[in-house]
């Protein structure tokens, strides 16, 4: 335990000391203020852009559209992966596919979707949902693949009907793995929400930081990359507590 | 034992398979084309017949070696630099205990709204281009290198001392044949990661490049320039990957 406590110590110290590297180097002008300002006018800034709520739509929009995105890759996701694992002569015909999905980028495709849709948030939520939907699927199919054969068999023995043993067995023994599929899919709809507002969109703090850097509003910009950082940050790391309990759990179990 | 059917059946089933996934996706793209005219979308048979004509143009290839450029430096700059960090963290087991969880945080958060910051300090150029490259697609080359090194053989380490090997030795003899297979899944994943961040950086901000013809296409209208450019990069990655992939797997089949 001493061990991991040292090891958790020393990585606090590492990256509070390299923002700290940061912000000397910054204030003693060695880094131009025109390419970066130190972290804490960025938190300074930040502070003044949400209490005058400046931001507060922006913040809105990206939210919710990485919401939708997010929650539509998630039930497809799993879904199609549930059908797929059912019928092996699909899964075989379609694994290639998976192999390869994340070599495409899929970045290339946003500019044909907003000549589709419209420079609205549709084709944002198609980006993300494109981006996420796939790790969720390999995620759900690596879950049923690992399901132990003895427990399939254990259902049969009870006689449990076929909704129950999904409810109580299968989806109790995939849910680490379909959990590592939430957790991509979380951080994959956001980076495609955000990489779509920044290339190009009307509005959400990826907007909103394009737009600061083409007005050299380097207060706003930085402030608002310190936000998208922080909260992208929070929330993976929530997520990785969450899942290590769990697995802990599993493991005492 | 089950049968094993003849390799010629297998592989003409699973070309077969392609084939049906292809006609499936050509006939999504008609459908959208149909549904969204040519004011959006270029239908399959045309862009085809655009991008043939497109790759006899040397604006075509001008704008080609903008992007092959700006990938080439960024893949050997990650694949260095990944190896190397990759190497000396896996070796020095705290400090890469320390970093993992680092680099895991730094591989899920969304890069993309570091690249004005990129811009500011290399200018408008190749040289932010290919930085942008290098901050997706180190990460993920050492993250496998990391672990590769992590999880090798303890016995092999304890032979290569026994031997008295000298460290050089031991990393070019032992080390390095060992964590190959690993290393190469790294890079192909690393591969796709620059890829997609040299072309994010010319679709951003570049007035060249495949990233820079797509974005052109649609604000000028030229709506079969950008079909066409997307197919070609497309399939270029998808091909590239494809050989990729199959390396990947002689490697671990053979380790």
């Amino acid at each position: 335990m001493s061990r991991q406590a040292a090891i958790g110590w020393t990585r606090v110290a590492v990256i509070v000391g390299s923002i700290l590297l940061i912000e000397a180097l910054c204030r003693l002008k060695i880094i131009n203020p025109l390419t970066l300002i130190p972290p804490s006018e960025m938190a300074a800034s930040l502070w003044e852009l949400i209490v005058t709520g400046k931001v507060t739509d922006d913040i809105a929009q990206t939210f919710s559209t990485v919401a939708i995105a997010f929650v539509l890759s998630v039930v497809t996701g799993f879904i199609l992966g549930a059908v797929i694992h059912a019928l092996p002569r699909v899964r075989r015909a379609v694994d290639p596919l998976l192999a390869s999905y994340y070599s495409i980028p899929f970045f290339v495709f946003y500019p044909l979707l907003i000549a589709l849709f419209g420079l609205n948030t549709i084709p944002l939520i198609v980006i993300g949902f494109v981006f996420a939907t796939a790790a969720m699927v390999i995620s759900t199919l690596n879950g049923l693949d690992r399901v132990p054969r003895v427990l399939s068999k254990t259902t049969r023995v009870l006689r449990m009907s076929s909704s129950s043993s999904v409810l109580f067995v299968t989806l109790p023994a995939a849910a680490p793995y379909l959990f590592t599929g939430l957790k991509l899919a979380l951080a994959y709809s956001f980076i495609g929400v955000i990489a779509g507002e920044f290339i190009l969109s009307g509005g959400g703090l990826g907007y909103s930081i394009a737009y600061a850097y083409n007005n050299f509003d380097n207060q706003t910009m930085y402030a608002l990359m310190m936000f998208v950082l922080v909260i992208a940050t929070v929330m993976n790391g929530a997520l990785h507590v969450f899942e290590q309990r769990m697995l802990r759990r599993r493991a005492r179990a | 034992m089950t049968a094993q059917p003849p390799a010629w059946l297998a592989f003409s089933s699973r070309a077969l398979d392609a084939l049906v996934i292809a006609a499936l996706f050509v006939a999504v793209w008609q459908g959208l084309y149909e549904y969204a005219g040519d004011s959006a979308i270029t239908a399959p048979l045309a862009t085809l017949s655009y991008a043939a004509s497109l790759v006899k143009t040397s604006n075509f290839w001008g704008h080609a070696q903008a992007t092959l450029v700006a990938f080439a430096y960024s893949l050997v700059i990650s694949i260095v630099l990944g190896v190397v960090l990759g190497l000396a963290l896996g070796l020095q087991r705290f400090a890469g205990d320390v970093a993992e969880p680092i680099f895991v945080a730094l591989y899920t958060i969304p890069k993309v709204t570091l690249y004005p910051l990129i811009l500011l300090i290399f200018g408008l150029g190749v040289s932010a281009k290919v930085a942008f490259g290098v901050i997706h697609g180190v990460i993920p080359i050492i993250l496998f290198t990391l672990n590769a090194v992590k999880n090798i053989n303890p016995v092999l380490l304890r032979t290569s001392r026994a031997m008295r090997l000298t460290q050089w030795q031991t990393v070019t003899t032992v080390l390095a044949p060992a964590v190959m297979p690993e290393l190469i899944t790294g890079v192909r994943v690393g591969f796709s990661l620059t890829m997609l961040g040299v072309l994010i950086g010319e679709m951003f901000a570049s007035q060249r490049g495949l990233g820079f013809l797509i974005v052109n296409g649609i604000s000028m209208h030229n709506v079969p320039m950008t079909t066409a450019v997307i197919l070609i990069v497309v399939v270029f990655a998808i091909a590239a990957n494809g050989l990729l992939l199959w390396i990947d797997k002689r490697m671990h089949r053979a380790a």
